[in-house]
């Protein structure tokens, strides 16, 4: 019997080693709290964390970053407010800027085995500086190579044991294409279906990206 | 006679005006979240919202929020009958493969060869807030931008010969809707297609660093 169902977060995080590259979504909601507060207590070091923004002053990326454990942090957008803007004005913190539709087919890519792709974004600012580029049917293009994750945190509505999952409204937004990118996806869930009971024309994201899920009840997604 | 800058609400509202029927829209942040407040409901034109909202309505009504539905500011939103949520791979391919009639983006500076800065004022800046613009830019049908047209403070024109800030994106606005007029970017630079009541030709170019074209 399939059941990718764990006992607890302790051990759906297990095994998150110093220096993993992390995927955690989410963009105002869909982020998975209650995995980041236990990926805090884990204690994993040295981390790479790629995510839509750089987050607030407060919230779970904030609260991540604030424990000095993220090395880099890549992703579109950083306020200059919050603690990851702080955090790299003082050295303390690599940055990647990416732009954001750039990440989710980087994120792609990686999910899908396409080992490069060549986009117009970006290809004529600064981002491109030092970088390879070609003109491709008359427009200029940036060359980016996917971006794969150790472990990607995932935040669902619904799941079943075989890790079919489905998101609520706009906190579906990088859970999919971050689930299908990483070595190890866990998922943590609001709500627990039996097999089948996701009618199967509606799972947003198929179990065959899905490796651990805790069920983590009365969790709400960021307002 | 003098003139009256339109608001920003006002510049919203004038780009509402030029959207019709049918096209499929994403707004970016700041003025231009405020144009799909002033298309009437009966006017169908579907919004777009960069975190996979296809749809996108207005603000609900306080005891009516959804914490799960948001647009790209982060506000709350409701979604229209008929629409539907993507993920992100899929929000940016319709934004990056030509799927979009029109985006609406705020800026910092236009060049007159439709040049777009709306990123960073300076090579150097510290904190980086791209977002989604970039994609955004390249992949659109049509790129139209809102903005002030003399920055608050420095008094600086924002419409240019060359812009002065980095680049979001090269060769990409067709029109641009300031306080004062509107524009359109063509060939042989700025070509103003409207105009504030009261404002002058003369006024306006003294307004402004680059060369405007008349119809």
């Amino acid at each position: 019997m399939i059941d990718k169902f764990v006992a607890d977060v302790p051990a759906a995080l297990a095994g998150i080693a110093d220096g993993a590259v992390v995927l955690l979504p989410g963009f105002g909601n869909g982020t998975p709290e209650t995995l980041v507060e236990g990926l805090i207590a884990q204690g994993a070091t040295d981390l790479t964390l790629v995510a839509n923004s750089g987050g607030r002053d407060t919230g779970p990326t904030a609260d991540l970053l604030a424990t000095g454990r993220v090395r880099k942090l890549i992703c579109s957008y950083v306020r200059p407010d919050s603690v990851a803007g702080r955090l790299f004005a003082a050295g303390k913190m690599e940055l990647e800027i990416v732009p954001q539709g750039t990440l989710a087919e980087r994120l792609r890519a990686a999910g899908a085995g396409i080992q490069a792709f060549y986009t117009p974004t970006g290809a004529d600012t600064l981002l491109a500086e030092g970088r390879e580029t070609r003109i491709i049917n008359g427009r200029n293009c940036l060359l980016e190579y996917p971006l794969a994750g150790d472990v990607a945190l995932i935040d669902a509505w619904e799941a079943d044991r075989w890790g079919n999952l489905t998101h609520r409204e706009s906190a579906r937004n990088f859970n999919p294409v971050m689930a299908m990118a990483a070595k190890l996806t866990v998922v943590q869930t609001r709500h627990v279906l039996p097999l089948g009971g996701i009618p199967p024309q509606n799972v947003h994201t198929p179990g065959v990206f899905v490796h651990r899920v805790v069920h983590v009840p009365g969790q709400e997604t960021t307002p | 006679m003098s003139f009256r800058p339109l608001d920003r609400a006002g510049i919203a509202a004038r780009i509402a005006r030029d959207i019709p029927e049918g096209w499929f829209v994403n707004l970016g942040i700041g003025i231009p979240t405020g144009v799909s407040d002033h298309v009437p409901l009966d006017r169908e034109v579907i919004f777009h919202s960069e975190n996979g909202v296809i749809g996108a309505g207005p603000a609900p009504a306080p005891d009516q929020v959804n914490p799960y539905l948001v647009n790209a500011g982060t506000q709350h939103i409701t979604l229209r009958t008929g629409g539907a949520f993507v993920h992100h791979a899929d929000s940016f391919a319709i934004a990056r493969g030509g799927h979009l009639d029109l985006c609406v983006l705020g800026a910092f500076e236009v060049s007159e060869t439709g040049d777009l800065a709306n990123w960073a004022r300076a090579p150097d800046e510290p904190v980086k807030q791209v977002g989604g613009a970039m994609d955004l830019a390249i992949g659109a049908k049509r790129l139209w931008v809102a903005m002030e047209h003399i920055t608050k403070g420095s008094g600086g024109s924002r419409l240019r010969r060359v812009c002065s800030y980095p680049l979001t994106a090269k060769g990409v606005v067709k029109r641009v809707y300031t306080d004062l007029a509107v524009l359109d970017v063509t060939p042989e630079g700025f070509r103003v297609i409207d105009m504030v009541p009261g404002m002058t030709p003369a006024l306006l170019q003294e307004k402004t660093e680059a060369k405007l074209h008349w119809a």
